[in-house]
């Protein structure tokens, strides 16, 4: 079979940090192939170098032999590369054949062709096998028939790679089936398709070959027939599934029941779910990235409504309507995302740290200045933050440290149960260490964690109990001895 | 160089140019004399027209700035409350009450606009846009579009009165930025309004309830215009439903981010904003000693504001991006 | 499919209800409303508005605002008063060049906010500003013009019978809708200002020219609001440097009444025409009736935008779900 994309040695940086370090990757005309990887893996990163979002540092990039070095994505769609994006990048204003032929429309003079729009737009879909009015507003259907006319749109362009960001992660399974019967169309016609999907299931439905990225390096490809299941998991998370790590987890503290997760759920998104929290436990979330791990910790701490089920502590059901009443019932939650959902970036450490504190006391009761120097100043010390003084804003920290900071504003509040989510991402191996030592630490004191991270050693560590999610649904409880790298490992890769 | 970090200096480092330069020019400028116990001169007028308005309209503006909005309609807002004032005591209440009438009603729309933008998820320019409109209409339709003359000793004292030889506005205006200013630091509201116009879905995970935070600052807002409205009229001892506050929204704009206030919310400078609105009145009265015609004077401020917005902007900041602070991913 | 386009045109269904609504209840109420002459008068005194108001709608269309079309229309009017009157231009040069500078002086705008992100609002508020201080270093008071080009002008229109005359400023009025519909439905910068409203990070990942488009929109703004100018001076053979105080809000008024939709990408140029005509109605009504305080103009336009906004948020939740 032909080549058809060659990208060579991509390397792309941001400021200091490197997300892709020389990848190769290489796509063939008529294929279907699957780039999978961790958060952080450089997945996202390779294609939007592909799609001229992103300039490479180094590297080449040749269609059908031709180099081309694509700065925009207009120059990416003209050497036949198009891109449909989990949140479909298209115009909901705008009827469906306007979108599918937006900046190509055939004109007359000054004035564009409406109706030999509708007529290209039509014959687009019909390739798809779909028929619908293309005259309506894209925004009245559902994200299934959007992210068809994404694909028609590079139909229309004639694009021979065709690459598709995680499109099925708002479709259901009849809705998936049907995309999969037009890749597989489009294979045939001999189009190359890159799949990028975090369902083991649909990689192995569709896909010819594998492609694994990790850290911002190419782990390997191979072909998915040839390539287990579990040996594919052991690559995007790196460890050896021979490995040991079969410590069995945290030996339980015998702790009494301090939460009592009861089938809860949220429609489309997560669940149900059944476990229980113990006192001076840590609780680990396992599973690949989009199993459902933050959707389950935002539906807990009241971000996002639960559709069903409840939350149970000393036999009452406890209110998830806001994280305000999260918060009154003992819960805490340090979010993955830092910038987005955890820091004010500036104002300084001291008000950070105070935050939660002063939020629940009410805009009246103030925590004096005095009260809040010394929590900055015990808390500064106690965890280690590397900051000129409490009053440096937070924004001019390291990751690793506005994550303590993060941390230590929840342990402020002595929460029954602190939930973090993802709290070692993107910071170094020391303070990775430290907030580790920090979690047994806060064990012992008697309080609940849920601890959700994509490092399953880090899991395994720590955690006396994990719930380990696939494809959104809870897969397995596993306990005590039964926790280790192999049981977590093997119960994802289940199908 | 922290000195130099600090907001408060460029815009004092404005004022002391402006302020040489009429030394200069028009000599007499800082002459100021004590008569029939009070203080007159140039540099007491500045304070007092300046506290009447810009630094008035600007404490509330400062508020509404920092938690990432803008409040379009405190100038129809002062134009509501001047009538009200006017009307009550033309209709024989005491000073006290027709105040606290125009206070009411101007705090009561200020928190129209908190309604329509925290509960309603209107735009915060769109909500205060359409109260603009209407508290125009609003004030026409009370005083019958016509001029409300009165005479009220105690009303027109509040604007033309002196304290300890100060004009009450002065002492009001000032009175009201320290109690603001020390009510936002012994309470935890200065902390709340930063923390929501500086990230508001992390101020809303850790527990602060940011809509009642933006309500309160339109509403407050609101009182300030109501305020300046009512020391307008107080000032000419008639409420003109037309001309009170007219365009004055840009004067509270212009205080506040000459003051340093960033129009992307999050920190704020009340002192900053007091300087600003001084610096806004000197600039008015030098334009105007230059025989710079009134109309003509929003020109310069126009372009006083849009430079400061262009040296905020993160484009021209990426091209001079070496003396700026990295803010660290 | 038929709820669809309900719920597609339901604003300007609404828009239309209200103006048939209003003009019932005027011709019910009042003697001799419901006459020609009434509707050529609304025309005719509106003109220079409705075409602001179809600037304007661009704009929104494409998620920005204007807020300098009333202090750009006063420029115009001083600047043909005095480079007719004081300079001696031919008339058709002066409004040329008054248009030319609306143009010029919107895609100024449009490039500042663009290039340097900084919110139109107030780039267009600190531009306002500007306009009008030009406006009165020209002439700090109303001039009046006398030229033989606007007397004849005066005369001509298209004549409708009965004695009644469309005169040049509504004519253009009815040009500038149409050419606005035309523009805006039938060219790939019309669909553009749609894209950019619509999603502006979509619009760029599909290839589309979002400076160019939007620094192009603020340019026909610009011009609208120098056309409206122009017609103003046709209308009333005087330059003010005050005319068009407060016009920027009766133009995003006009629109959003017309169901074009605040945060950009949805709307019709023709449901300003209905917006326009809707606010002239109220005021030919409040003239109609002496009793009447005129403030209620400013109270109904208020209320009329807020109901509309509100609208628009309830069918965009709707929508939603």
């Amino acid at each position: 079979m032909s080549e058809l994309l060659h990208a060579e040695g991509i390397v792309k940086r941001f400021g200091s940090f490197t997300a892709l370090k020389g990848v190769t990757f290489r796509l063939r005309a008529g294929e279907i192939h699957a780039l999978m990887g961790e958060n952080g893996a450089g997945k996202s990163t390779l294609i939007k170098v592909l799609t001229g979002v992103h300039e490479a540092d180094g590297g080449t990039v040749t269609v059908a032999g031709r180099g081309i070095r694509a700065a925009s994505p207009r120059e990416a769609e003209a050497a036949g590369i198009s891109t449909v994006y989990q949140e479909v990048n298209l115009l909901p204003n705008l009827s469906v054949a306007e979108n599918i032929l937006m900046g190509r429309q055939p004109m007359r003079g000054p004035f564009i062709r409406h109706g030999e729009v509708r007529r290209r737009a039509r014959a687009a879909l019909a390739r798809l096998g779909l028929e619908v009015d293309v005259g309506a507003l894209l925004g009245t259907f559902p994200v299934a028939v959007q992210q068809m006319t994404a694909i028609a749109r590079a139909l229309d362009q004639e694009a021979r790679v065709l690459i598709l960001d995680e499109p099925t992660s708002s479709l259901d399974a009849r809705e998936s089936e049907e995309l999969f019967a037009v890749m597989r169309r489009l294979r045939d016609e001999g189009m190359g398709i890159v799949f990028v999907s975090h369902f083991l299931d649909q990689i192995y439905a569709v896909s010819d070959r594998i492609t694994v990225l990790r850290d911002g390096s190419l782990v390997g490809t191979w072909e998915a027939a040839g390539l287990p299941r579990l040996e594919l998991v052991s690559h995007m998370i790196g460890k050896e599934v021979t490995a040991g790590g079969g410590d069995g987890g945290v030996v339980s503290g015998g702790g009494a029941e301090a939460f009592r997760v009861e089938g809860l759920e949220r429609k489309g998104t997560v669940g149900p779910l059944t476990f229980s929290v113990m006192a001076g436990e840590a609780t680990g979330l396992a599973g690949l990235l989009g199993s459902g791990r933050t959707e389950t910790a935002r539906m807990l701490f009241g971000i996002d409504a639960a559709t069903g089920g409840r939350v149970v502590a000393g036999g009452e059901t406890v209110d998830l309507g806001s994280p305000r009443a999260a918060m009154a019932a003992g819960l805490a939650f340090c979010s993955e995302d830092r910038k987005v959902e955890g820091i004010i970036p500036s104002l300084s450490v001291r008000e950070n740290i105070v935050l939660a504190m002063q939020a629940s006391r009410g805009v009246l009761r103030r925590v004096p200045r005095a009260e809040q120097e010394a929590l900055a100043a015990k808390f500064i010390a106690a965890l280690n933050i590397r900051t000129r003084g409490p009053e440096t804003p937070i924004g001019t920290l390291s990751g690793g440290n506005q994550q303590k900071c993060l941390l230590a504003r929840w342990m402020a509040m002595q929460p029954r149960l602190l939930i973090l989510d993802e709290p070692t991402r993107g910071i170094d191996v020391g303070a990775k260490a430290e907030i580790e030592a920090l979690c047994g630490e806060l064990r012992r004191a008697g309080m609940s964690i849920l601890f959700i991270s994509a490092e399953l050693e880090e899991v395994v560590r720590n955690c006396s109990r994990v719930v380990v999610l696939r494809d959104r649904r809870q897969a397995a409880v596993l306990d005590g001895p039964a926790i280790s790298l192999r049981t977590i490992m093997e119960t994802v890769a289940a199908s | 160089m922290k000195v130099l970090r600090s907001t408060l200096v460029w815009p004092l480092v404005a004022l002391v140019v402006l302020l040489v330069f009429n030394a200069v020019a028009s000599p007499g400028f800082f002459h100021v004399e004590w008569k029939d116990g009070r203080l007159f001169g140039t540099v007491v007028d500045i304070f007092n027209q300046g506290a009447r308005v810009p630094m008035l309209l600007a404490l509330g503006m400062t508020l509404v700035i920092a938690t990432g909005g803008v409040d379009l309609s405190v100038g129809s807002i002062m134009a509501v409350s001047g009538a009200v004032a006017a009307m009550q005591v033309n209709a024989g209440a005491p000073m006290v009450q027709a105040v606290g009438a125009g206070l009411g009603l101007a705090t009561l729309l200020g928190l129209v606009n908190g309604v329509l933008i925290a509960r309603v998820g209107l735009q915060p320019i769109i909500a205060t846009l359409v109260m603009m409109v209407a508290g125009r209409g609003l004030a026409m339709l009370l005083t019958g579009s016509q001029m409300v003359p009165f005479a009220n000793r105690s009303l027109t004292w509040l604007a033309n009165g002196s304290v300890g030889g100060l004009p009450v506005p002065v002492v009001l205006v000032l009175g009201l930025a320290v109690v603001t200013g020390w009510v936002l630091r012994r309470t935890a509201a200065g902390l709340f309004i930063e923390a929501t116009g500086d990230n508001e879905k992390a101020s809303r995970l850790a527990g602060i309830q940011t809509g009642g935070v933006r309500l309160a600052v339109y509403g407050f807002s609101g009182f300030c215009a109501g305020l300046s409205g009512v020391l307008e009229a107080a000032n000419i001892s008639a409420a003109d439903p037309a001309r009170i506050g007219d365009t004055r929204e840009l004067d509270a704009i212009f205080a506040v981010v000459a003051g340093g206030t960033a129009l992307t919310g999050g920190r704020f400078s009340l002192a900053g904003s007091v300087v600003g609105a001084l610096l806004l009145q000197t600039l008015t009265l030098t334009l105007y000693n230059q025989n710079v015609a009134p109309a003509v004077a929003p020109v310069p401020k126009a372009v006083v504001i849009l430079a400061v917005c262009l040296l905020h902007s993160p484009r021209l900041r990426a091209r001079f991006g070496k003396r700026t602070q990295p803010v660290a991913a | 499919m038929n709820r669809i386009f309900a719920s597609r045109l339901l604003p300007l269904m609404a828009t239309g209800l209200v103006l048939v609504a209003l003009f019932a209840a005027a011709g019910a109420g009042y003697e001799n409303f419901l006459s020609a002459r009434v509707v050529l008068n609304l025309f005719k005194d509106r003109a220079f508005l409705g075409v602001v108001a179809v600037g304007m709608t661009f704009v929104i269309l494409s998620g920005g605002i204007d807020l300098s079309v009333g202090a750009v229309m006063a420029f115009t009017t001083v600047f043909l008063a005095k480079v007719i009157g004081g300079l001696g231009w031919s008339a058709p040069v002066a409004m040329l060049a008054a248009v030319g500078i609306g143009v010029g002086f919107g895609m100024f705008q449009g490039w500042v906010i663009h290039f340097f992100r900084i919110p139109a609002f107030l780039v267009t508020l600190a531009g306002m500003f500007l306009a009008r201080g030009m406006a009165f270093v020209v002439s700090p008071r109303s001039v009046e013009i006398r030229s033989a080009f606007y007397d004849d002008l005066g005369e001509r229109g298209l004549p409708l019978g009965e004695g009644l005359l469309l005169t040049v400023g509504p004519l253009m009025y009815l040009v500038v809708v149409a050419a606005g519909m035309v523009v805006a439905h039938g060219t790939r910068f019309g669909r553009n200002v749609y894209a950019l409203g619509g999603n502006e990070a979509s619009a760029a990942l599909m290839g589309l020219p979002v400076g160019a488009t939007r620094v192009g929109v603020y340019g026909v703004c610009g011009g609208c609001a120098a056309l409206g100018g122009v017609i103003s001076t046709l209308a009333l053979s005087s330059g003010d440097p005050t005319r068009g105080t407060g016009l920027e809000l009766d133009a995003i008024a006009a629109a959003v009444i017309g169901g074009t939709v605040l945060t950009g990408g949805r709307g019709w140029v023709f449901g300003t025409f209905l917006g326009v005509l809707i606010l002239g109605t109220i005021k030919t009504i409040l003239d109609f009736d002496g009793s009447l305080d005129p403030a209620w103009l400013r109270i109904a336009s208020g209320g009329l935008l807020l109901g509309f906004i509100l609208l628009q948020k309830l069918i965009a939740r709707q929508s939603v779900s």
